[in-house]
């Protein structure tokens, strides 16, 4: 049965806030916090492509387009228009739904190499756009002068304030995609996955629903956009390449991506390893980018949410040897 | 030599040239996917790799190490065939639960390790390769003609007939087509899959080699080319039909005309993106492609 | 509803499938009347599939019409049909084998439900409540089809049986007035094709009209009050089951070639 427990979920809100108070009192991880802002980022990308690839089986190699249109919509219409920024925020969501639509409906009724290369093309194109609209986005010098985010007077303008912005947004979602995922729909979408043809016959508007998903992954990946441009101030067009996409791509291989929680572990294993771990390899990590997602393909093809239950296996094995 | 006046009419015929030589590069590619694909089913994102690798491999082997074309062109093409059958031991067969996506993240995983290893001997930078047969330009028309050109359309020619006689006069080409058309009938009859599937791989780096090696003169190449060539050969795959060879030579031909069309008359920032566009449009509006039935596209396994 | 389609449930007129150039189904016209089993054998390669996908909305026929309850429905999506109230079960099994058996059947429940995507992501409490009422009904379904007991295992750990009787459950989830039936007893042993034969009994005591396609002939004269024989594509007998057993055409073109794939 597909029941998530609540004790879990309960220690990760916990972990979200003591973290930063701990990391303060050690010096070797002062810098986590910021670390775990673009953790938290891209978790809400993972999230919505957990969804997508994981429950509804339908793959997206153009994640970095929507993510890219959060971040262009709310620096252009900050910086250049100067409107406020969650209303951008909420503005930048419904450009990538509609785009999402556009896209998703033609693009999802393809299947497997068909529907991955159509979402790899489409954030392509996309990358293009921002590249060459030079009026518009400053090209690949990018755009600076997008403000920070600020509540009734309240300016998240340190580290730890916008981590727990981040976070908040990121709990928020978790949960919601949770209670999706126990829902009617959830169950629609892990039919879908397994026999698009069954789901019809159960009555299932497996387009529709494919489309639901794909949209709704799209609102997060341009939530996370706007909150990367609202940290950094500055976006340039090389954030939302395709090796965005395909990054996003090994952290969901990485973590899980048949259970919600790979998402997030998938998106904090990476963000560390290429912030942090992977700092003297410079360049180069990109060969062990696909080292990793290779050995897990092979050998983890449940990501690390499936290790538990390989010990499981391994200890119940050695158990009825002895 | 005296300017002469280019005509708008000289200026398409030059575009259409351009165009061709760089479609018979996509077509390549193309057929490299199927190849594969007919075999296994397997789109392999890395194709576009072996175009890069053919490209800075010849330039190692021609301009650094000084060997000779005659030399260094087949040495190319085997140092980059041994690089397809690593790909195939260590990417692919070793996949237990082998699905759509788990082989197409493979394929990624391989073509983003082969990148980095290629940035990593020969760095950022592009390398020019001498062309084979000199760069004075032939004129035709008023358009520029590169002899280059004619290597790559040439080669293109070669690729196919050697193709043909291999998949309809050898028994071991005749043995692959069995494993495209059932795989569970051929290795009933005795034919070895798995060797099928490595010879494959084998195959089709070959072709991107050569694909890399003629194409590096007029286009130059990088460590981080491959990803972009992989998907227009496959926008050339869609258009053509999956798994058609003549589709194939068709679909990168139109490709590559529409791409040079479109950078010259309309927006040469947007050069990739018509490439792309096109590549949509054929999924979303004809996914069986030009010279393929709907009926048989619908019903392909995957 | 006109005179005409009075009492029939299904009317299926002069349909036609071709597939490339290949004729799968010509010119067939049968209908089924409310409350009976109706069969529909002959060999394979005869279209019995195909025309159950057509009647299920999988494909929408070259030619002819499908009328349900008197409303052509030949071009309507396989979900829309499934909501006005036919269902059907799969020859080649296709249960969501990575969900348990209790989820399966709740799947089915999905068109007599209503529930958006923001509802249960909030976990609205109506919501909560409608999750409480499916479980229950799924369980009746189980409880009706004999596998309450195995209601947490995944779908793909039932042996054959259990899994034909589970796409069985799963179909009757969606409330259908019409079940098209594919093969519900191949590959089963006695005691399980006994079972299915009971089942299929029970579902038309419920009122739910039958169709059944099968090529076990003693389930067929068993549970079908009429028989429909097809042979490459086309109707080759029709009528009450007793007469169809006699029919030396349907003999010729059925009985004889399966009494030989038995042997």
């Amino acid at each position: 049965m597909l029941r998530i427990r609540k004790l879990p979920i309960i220690i990760f809100a916990l972990f979200i806030i003591v973290f930063p108070l701990v990391s303060r009192l050690i010096p070797a991880i002062q810098n986590y916090p910021d670390l775990m802002i673009f953790a938290g980022i891209y978790s809400l990308i993972t999230i919505g492509l957990s969804l997508l690839m994981g429950y509804a089986g339908q793959i997206s190699l153009g994640q970095a387009a929507f993510y890219g249109i959060g971040a262009y919509v709310s620096a252009i219409l900050t910086a250049t228009y100067g409107l406020n920024p969650w209303f951008c925020m909420v503005i930048g969501m419904i450009v990538a739904a509609i785009v999402a639509v556009l896209v998703g409906v033609p693009s999802l009724k393809l299947k497997g190499h068909y529907l991955a290369m159509a979402t790899l093309a489409f954030g392509i194109i996309v990358f293009i756009i921002f590249n060459e609209e030079v009026e518009w986005t400053g090209g690949p010098d990018g755009m600076s002068g997008i403000p920070g985010l600020s509540l009734f007077g309240f300016a998240f303008d340190s580290v730890e304030k916008y981590y727990y912005l981040v976070w908040f947004f990121v709990f928020s979602v978790f949960v919601f995609t949770i209670n999706v995922i126990q829902s009617r729909t959830g169950r629609a979408l892990r039919a879908i996955h397994s026999s698009e043809a069954a789901s019809s016959a159960m009555g299932i508007n497996v387009s529709r629903f494919k489309v639901v998903v794909f949209v709704y992954s799209a609102i997060l990946a341009s939530l996370a956009g706007s909150l990367y441009a609202y940290y950094l101030n500055f976006i340039n067009p090389s954030t939302f390449d395709l090796f965005f996409s395909i990054k996003l791509l090994i952290m969901i291989a990485l973590g899980g991506m048949h259970d919600i929680w790979g998402a997030i572990i998938g998106a904090f294993l990476i963000t560390f390893l290429s912030f942090e771990w992977l700092h003297f390899f410079e360049e180069f990590e990109v060969i062990v980018y696909g080292v990793i997602l290779l050995l897990v393909i092979i050998f983890l093809p449940q990501g690390m949410v499936g290790i538990p239950k390989i010990l499981k296996g391994l200890f119940n094995k050695k158990v009825s040897n002895g | 030599m005296p300017m002469e006046k280019i005509t708008f009419a000289n200026q398409l015929l030059q575009y259409l040239i351009t165009g061709l030589t760089v479609g018979s590069t996509y077509a390549m590619v193309a057929i490299g996917f199927n190849i594969i694909y007919n075999v296994t089913e397997i789109i392999n994102l890395a194709q576009g790799e072996f175009v890069m690798l053919g490209g800075l491999v010849m330039v190692f082997l021609h301009v650094a190490a000084g060997l000779p074309i005659v030399l260094a062109f087949p040495l190319t093409v085997i140092i980059v065939t041994l690089v397809g059958m690593l790909l195939d031991r260590l990417a692919i067969r070793p996949i237990r639960q082998p699905s759509v996506l788990t082989l197409i993240i493979a394929t990624i995983a391989a073509s983003i390790i082969i990148k980095g290893i290629a940035m990593f001997i020969w760095g950022k930078d592009p390398f020019d390769l001498p062309a084979f047969s000199g760069r004075h330009p032939i004129h035709f028309l008023g358009a520029v003609i590169q002899p280059q050109y004619f290597w790559i359309i040439g080669f293109l020619i070669v690729i196919v007939i050697f193709l043909t006689l291999f998949f309809e006069k050898t028994i071991i080409g005749k043995a692959m087509s069995a494993c495209a058309d059932n795989p569970g009938a051929a290795s009933l009859v005795g034919i070895n899959v798995k060797r099928m599937i490595l010879l494959s791989f084998a195959l089709s780096a070959a072709i991107g080699a050569v694909a890399g090696i003629t194409i590096t003169p007029i286009s130059l190449m990088e460590y981080d080319r491959g990803a972009m060539l992989a998907i227009k050969g496959f926008g050339a795959v869609v258009l053509g039909g999956l798994g058609s060879f003549p589709g194939a030579i068709l679909g990168g031909l139109i490709l590559g005309t529409i791409e040079s069309f479109g950078a010259g008359l309309i927006h040469s920032g947007y050069k990739d993106a018509f490439a792309l566009i096109v590549l949509l449009g054929a999924l979303f509006l004809r996914p069986s492609g030009l010279l393929g039935s709907i009926e048989v596209s619908k019903f392909k396994r995957f | 509803m006109d005179k005409e389609s009075r009492g029939k449930i299904l009317e299926v007129e002069k349909v036609s499938m071709v597939f490339g150039g290949l004729m799968a189904l010509i010119n067939i016209h049968f209908n089924a009347k409310e409350g009976m089993v109706k069969a529909i054998i002959g060999p394979n390669g005869a279209g019995k599939t195909t025309l159950f996908n057509i009647i299920t909305g999988t494909f929408s026929p070259t030619e002819g019409v499908v009328r349900f309850r008197g409303k052509p429905i030949q071009k309507l999506k396989a979900h829309e049909i499934a909501e006005l109230g036919i269902s059907r079960t799969f020859q080649t099994i296709e249960l969501f084998g990575n969900m348990t058996v209790l989820e399966n059947v709740m799947v089915g429940c999905h068109t007599r439900t209503r529930s958006s995507f923001i509802a249960s992501g909030l976990r609205l409490p109506h919501d909560k409540h409608k999750e409480e009422q499916i479980r229950a009904k799924a369980m009746e379904i189980l409880e009706f089809v004999g596998l309450a007991e195995k209601f947490s295992e995944s779908a793909d750990s039932l042996p054959l049986g259990g899994r034909k009787m589970l796409e069985i459950g799963r179909a009757l989830a969606t409330e259908p007035t019409l079940l098209c039936l594919d093969e519900p007893a191949a590959g089963l042993n006695e005691t399980e094709t006994e079972k299915a034969s009971s089942l299929i009994n029970a579902i038309k005591e419920k009122g739910i009209t039958v169709l059944l396609v099968e090529h076990d002939m003693k389930v067929v004269m068993n549970i079908s009050d009429e028989i429909m024989a097809l042979n490459y594509g086309e109707k080759i007998a029709e009528g009450l089951s007793e007469e169809i057993q006699n029919n030396p055409k349907v003999i010729e073109a059925y009985l004889g070639s399966s009494e030989e794939d038995r042997a």
